[in-house]
């Protein structure tokens, strides 16, 4: 079985989604909740088989698809996309379980054991239309919920979505096609095998323009500077549990996909383009976060701060080093943990008041104790604090950039501490001074449902920001393949010089070699 | 005193007649039948109707098989040409019209499906489109094309309502006008080279070094007027939204499909030595003529308000896209074309019998057409399965994977970016995306928009098994089109390539 597992992994939940339309309407939460904790607990296995010491691709499948134009199911996990895989069904799990909506909960639930498939098929899948298809698959049911249970203007909002990310992926497979092309023309056959293109040493130039139509996909998904304009609106119209997976994985996609295939397919184009990037970077934390500190929706703040933290993840992915895409890979757990649980508490406020101003609350912490200890937590780990979950990947990007440029780290780092000025503010604003308004004084604390998501959050984000080894090693050891694969493909000299070469130093093989 | 003619007949191979024999035997059967009992009910026409193009269809793969041992095989005095393309595009005209003809089993009564001559008349049409794509004899081109365009507009005609007619009389006329420019053209080509087969035209045009260019160019100006007209370019569209309004849903789904892949095949012959020959004026009126045809199409189909007109404007944009084959003219490109228009039949067959059995017989006050995106809003919750099989469709037609076109998409773009043509790539990228936006529109109204009151009892109120069952063959063959696209392309290479194209 476990041959197959990430094959059961991704169409598990498709497969019960199917079965789940002959559920009845008032047993299908627990239906959903049992699927999800299912494949959680498969996820779990798969991390529990998973051999940590191994940098390269584990539990491979492969199986021809369209052989004439060399399509392959083709699916492996190594220690990047492994923990990104378990995120997903681990919010998936939480998504459901303390899920409030009450509205044709049926659909709801289908809707999500679909994303759910197509979340695992992105990060498990190693051939770049395989990807390709569950990346733009994944659009469907996030378009559906955003567009079928979010606030007024919900369809602006999930057209709007649909239609940049989709724009934005065009350009990615015509870039995709571009690669398979050129790797024919070297080869004499058709491959979109990632670890194939891998092998293939392409000229400056070529590097560069696909470099920038892989961007396009890439960008627009995580979203970067200036082609964030979706997400606020997604966000803001979008129902909690719609926020919730967007802004904890979905959003991953396209970091991941730098990782995957940005870094390790163009390592010339990644240096050219590095200081470019991090300046994007730059202006994303500091410009999100100065638009967050105006917003009087407190969704809004979480929504702007999450894009904020995606700045740091990008500029430690381009910091090309093993320290720099370590942390932005672990960043991208933490800040998929830590929004999140953001996301989620103020889902709990919108169902009880059902606004999400902050001038309509203000002395919560009286009112609902556990409620503002939760929130706090979650939010001191969102600003970074030491010992939670955010500061492992922030400090750990920071101190990748710092070996590429100083300046650039240490503005990044002074506006990642201003950044913390708003969250602390709208905390003050919602939480501290006496209760203004009548309607907040009988407010009632989190109940069960709430508590079963927002308590295992509270303790990863603890526990991996005390003790982040299990999950850091694996990745360590995966990027540590991919720099030392990077290093050996380049050829321009201020890339086999910012790309550190770790052969030399601790005999760590290439990924490819790893195969 | 003249020696008398003689001809053998097995020199004829008058197998090469047998496809569409078939079927204009069939056509005279129905007529007979009519003669001898009148009034019967039409699930018998159908029927037989089917049964003739299963065995035309049969006749065909036998072709297939003769073609892959022997190659190409030539028929009556070499007029008959039935090379790869031929056998793969008369699959593709057949199977369509197999999905089709069952959509006339409604469960509500319509006019046209009374007379035995529409099953009559489809059959002729069809054995015309089979002659003009099996052969490069310019006057049998004219002859199929004329035979299947005549009967194609009494079809439309006979929906009998007054939009149908306005629609008949409208492609009539423009049908006349492009048989007339196709008529100059071939005249042109023949006085040029003194022949009407396009491979001797090839040949002639050749060993002269294209020295009679301004002749060849102005008979090439007259030829892609009068495909423009029947593959619906832009600027020869105008026709196409109208007369797809006119016509029954299902009908307007068959137009979509099936007269254009046999023009794409004529233009294909045409064309493509043409273009291989370095002609570059027909490259750029080509290359303009295509990304002219996707853009313009995308924009207008984004502002209509009813489905079937948008899907009339998406069909003319698909065609463009599909027209870059053309223009590209490697094998790959034009194997792509051949996968592109099986996918879309598939598909596109699915949409339209969708509006089919949602049709209504009359109009509701303050309704504007027979299918206003307001009539499919809130369906989800209405008519479930029915919105989610239509969501896939449009789905599908937007190009979003695993599903049909997506495939073919995903081909058609390879073979520009193969071909050397990296900007043509990007805008048939960019122009799925704009594309989006009106398959959005619908799944929007379906999914999002609460349900209006009046439009539910229409619902499914002309559906009837045979109906459903085509639908359910058009969703499976759409969800798990990714397993038929490598036997397909492995198969449709090997023919297009055998044919030298």
């Amino acid at each position: 079985m476990l041959d197959h597992i990430l094959t059961i992994l991704i169409f598990f939940p498709a497969l019960a989604a199917m079965f789940g339309f002959v559920v009845s309407k008032g047993s299908i939460r627990a239906y959903g909740v049992t699927v999800a904790l299912i494949e959680f607990v498969l996820s779990l296995w798969l991390w529990y088989a998973y051999d940590p010491m191994v940098s390269g691709m584990q539990f491979m499948e492969s199986a021809p698809l369209i052989k004439a134009f060399g399509i392959n199911y083709l699916l492996g996990v190594d220690g990047i996309s492994l923990f990104i895989i378990i995120l997903s069904t681990f919010f998936t799990l939480i998504g459901i379980g303390s899920l409030t909506e009450t509205r044709r909960i049926k659909d709801l639930i289908i809707t999500l054991l679909f994303l759910e498939m197509t979340m695992v098929g992105v990060f498990a899948a190693l051939d770049a239309i395989i990807f390709y298809v569950f990346w733009e698959l994944s659009l469907v049911p996030m378009l559906y919920i955003i567009g079928a249970w979010g606030g007024p203007l919900r369809i602006y909002a999930s057209v709007k979505f649909f239609l940049y990310t989709f724009t934005g992926s065009l350009i990615m497979l015509v870039g995709m096609l571009f690669m398979a092309y050129f790797y024919f023309q070297a080869t004499g056959t058709w491959s979109f095998s990632i670890l194939e293109w891998y092998r293939l040493i392409l000229p400056e130039n070529f590097q560069m323009w696909l470099f920038i139509a892989f961007f396009f996909g890439f960008a627009i998904k995580v979203p970067m500077f200036p082609f964030h304009t979706w997400l606020p609106y997604a966000h803001g119209q979008a129902p909690t549990i719609g926020s919730v997976i967007l802004a904890a994985i979905l959003l991953k996609m396209g970091t991941y996909a730098f990782v995957r295939f940005s870094l390790p397919l163009f390592p010339d184009a990644s240096v050219l383009f590095m200081f470019p990037i991090a300046a994007i970077a730059i202006i994303m934390i500091i410009y999100t976060a100065m638009v967050a500190y105006a917003q009087e929706d407190v969704k809004q703040v979480v929504a702007y701060s999450s894009i904020s933290h995606m700045g740091v993840i990008i500029l430690g992915t381009f910091a090309l080093n093993v320290e720099g895409v370590s942390g932005s890979v672990f960043l991208m757990l933490a800040h998929g943990v830590v929004s999140g649980a953001l996301f989620l508490l103020v889902g709990v406020i919108y169902d009880r008041r059902h606004t999400k101003l902050m001038s309509e609350f203000g002395g919560l912490a009286s009112v609902m104790p556990r409620y503002a200890t939760i929130f706090g937590i979650m939010m001191m780990a969102s600003v970074g604090l030491p010992l939670t979950i955010n500061f492992v990947g922030e400090f750990l990007s920071l101190l990748g950039f710092y070996k590429q440029s100083h300046m650039v780290t240490l503005t990044a780092g002074t506006a990642i501490i201003v950044g913390a000025i708003y969250m602390l503010s709208a905390y003050k604003k919602a939480f501290f001074g006496p209760v203004t308004n009548e309607e907040n004084k009988n407010l009632k604390d989190v109940n069960k449902t709430e508590l079963f998501g927002l308590i295992p959050l509270v303790i990863v984000a603890i526990w991996l920001g005390v003790y982040p080894k299990p999950v850091l090693e694996p990745i360590n050891n995966s990027v540590e393949s991919l720099i030392q694969l990077m290093h050996d493909k380049a050829q321009s000299p201020e890339a086999k010089e910012r790309i550190p070469n770790l052969a030399d130093a601790n005999g760590i093989i290439s990924m490819q070699e790893a195969h | 005193m003249l020696e008398p003619i003689n001809v053998s007949l097995a020199s004829l191979n008058l197998a090469t007649l047998a496809p569409m024999l078939i079927a204009v035997i069939g056509a005279l059967a129905i007529l007979v039948i009519d003669m001898v009992k009148g009034g019967l009910h039409k699930s018998l026409y159908v029927m037989i109707s089917l049964l003739f193009l299963l065995l035309d269809f049969g006749a065909l793969i036998d072709f297939g098989g003769v073609f892959l041992k022997n190659g190409t095989v030539l028929g009556f005095f070499d007029v008959m040409l039935m090379d790869g393309i031929a056998i793969i595009s008369q699959l593709i005209i057949v199977g369509a019209s197999m999905l089709f003809i069952p959509l006339a089993l409604t469960s509500k009564r319509f006019h046209e499906y009374n007379y035995p001559e529409y099953f009559a008349l489809f059959l002729f049409m069809i054995a015309g489109f089979q002659f003009m794509v099996a052969t490069d004899n310019l006057i049998l081109i004219f002859v199929g094309l004329e035979t299947a365009s005549l009967a194609l507009y009494t079809l439309i005609a006979l929906h009998n309502r007054s939009k149908s007619f306005e629609a008949a009389v409208k492609y009539f006329t423009m049908g006349a006008l492009a048989a007339g420019f196709f008529a100059f053209g071939s005249m042109i080509l023949y006085a040029i080279s003194g022949s009407v087969e396009i491979n001797q035209i090839a040949t002639v045009l050749a060993e002269d070094h294209y020295s009679n260019i301004g002749y060849v160019l102005a008979a090439v100006a007259f030829m892609i007027a009068a495909f423009g007209f029947k593959l619906s370019m832009v600027p020869f569209h105008t026709w196409t939204p109208d007369v797809y309004e006119g016509s029954s849903a299902a009908l307007a789904g068959y137009m979509s499909i099936v007269p254009k892949i046999a023009g794409f095949v004529v233009a294909m012959r045409l064309f493509e030595f043409l273009v291989h020959s370095g002609v570059v004026w027909l490259q750029v009126i080509l290359y303009i003529g295509v990304v002219v045809t996707m853009t313009a199409a995308n924009i207008w189909a984004l502002v209509q308000s009813d489905v079937k007109r948008m899907l009339a404007y998406s069909s003319i944009s698909h065609a463009g896209f599909v027209m870059a084959a053309i223009l590209i003219g490697t094998t790959q490109s034009n194997t792509g074309l051949f996968l592109y228009w099986t996918l879309f039949s598939v598909t596109n067959l699915g949409a339209f019998t969708m509006l089919w059995v949602n049709r209504q017989k009359n109009l509701l006050p303050g309704q504007s057409s027979d299918h206003p995106y307001e009539k499919f809003s809130g369906m989800i919750k209405t008519m479930p399965m029915g919105a989610v099989m239509m969501g896939l469709f449009m789905l599908s037609l937007a190009g979003i994977p695993p599903f049909g076109l997506f495939w073919g998409k995903l081909y058609m773009i390879g073979s520009a970016v193969s071909g050397g043509y990296t900007v043509l790539a990007l805008v048939m990228a960019l122009n799925s995306a704009i594309a989006g936006y009106y398959y959005l529109k619908l799944i929007v109204f379906m999914f999002m928009k609460e349900p209006m009151v009046g439009y539910d009892k229409f619902y499914f109120m002309n559906a009837s098994t045979a109906l459903k069952t085509i639908i359910g063959i058009a969703v499976i063959g759409t969800i798990f089109s990714v397993f038929a696209v490598n036997p397909l392309l492995e198969v449709i290479t090997v023919f297009v390539y055998n044919s030298g194209y």
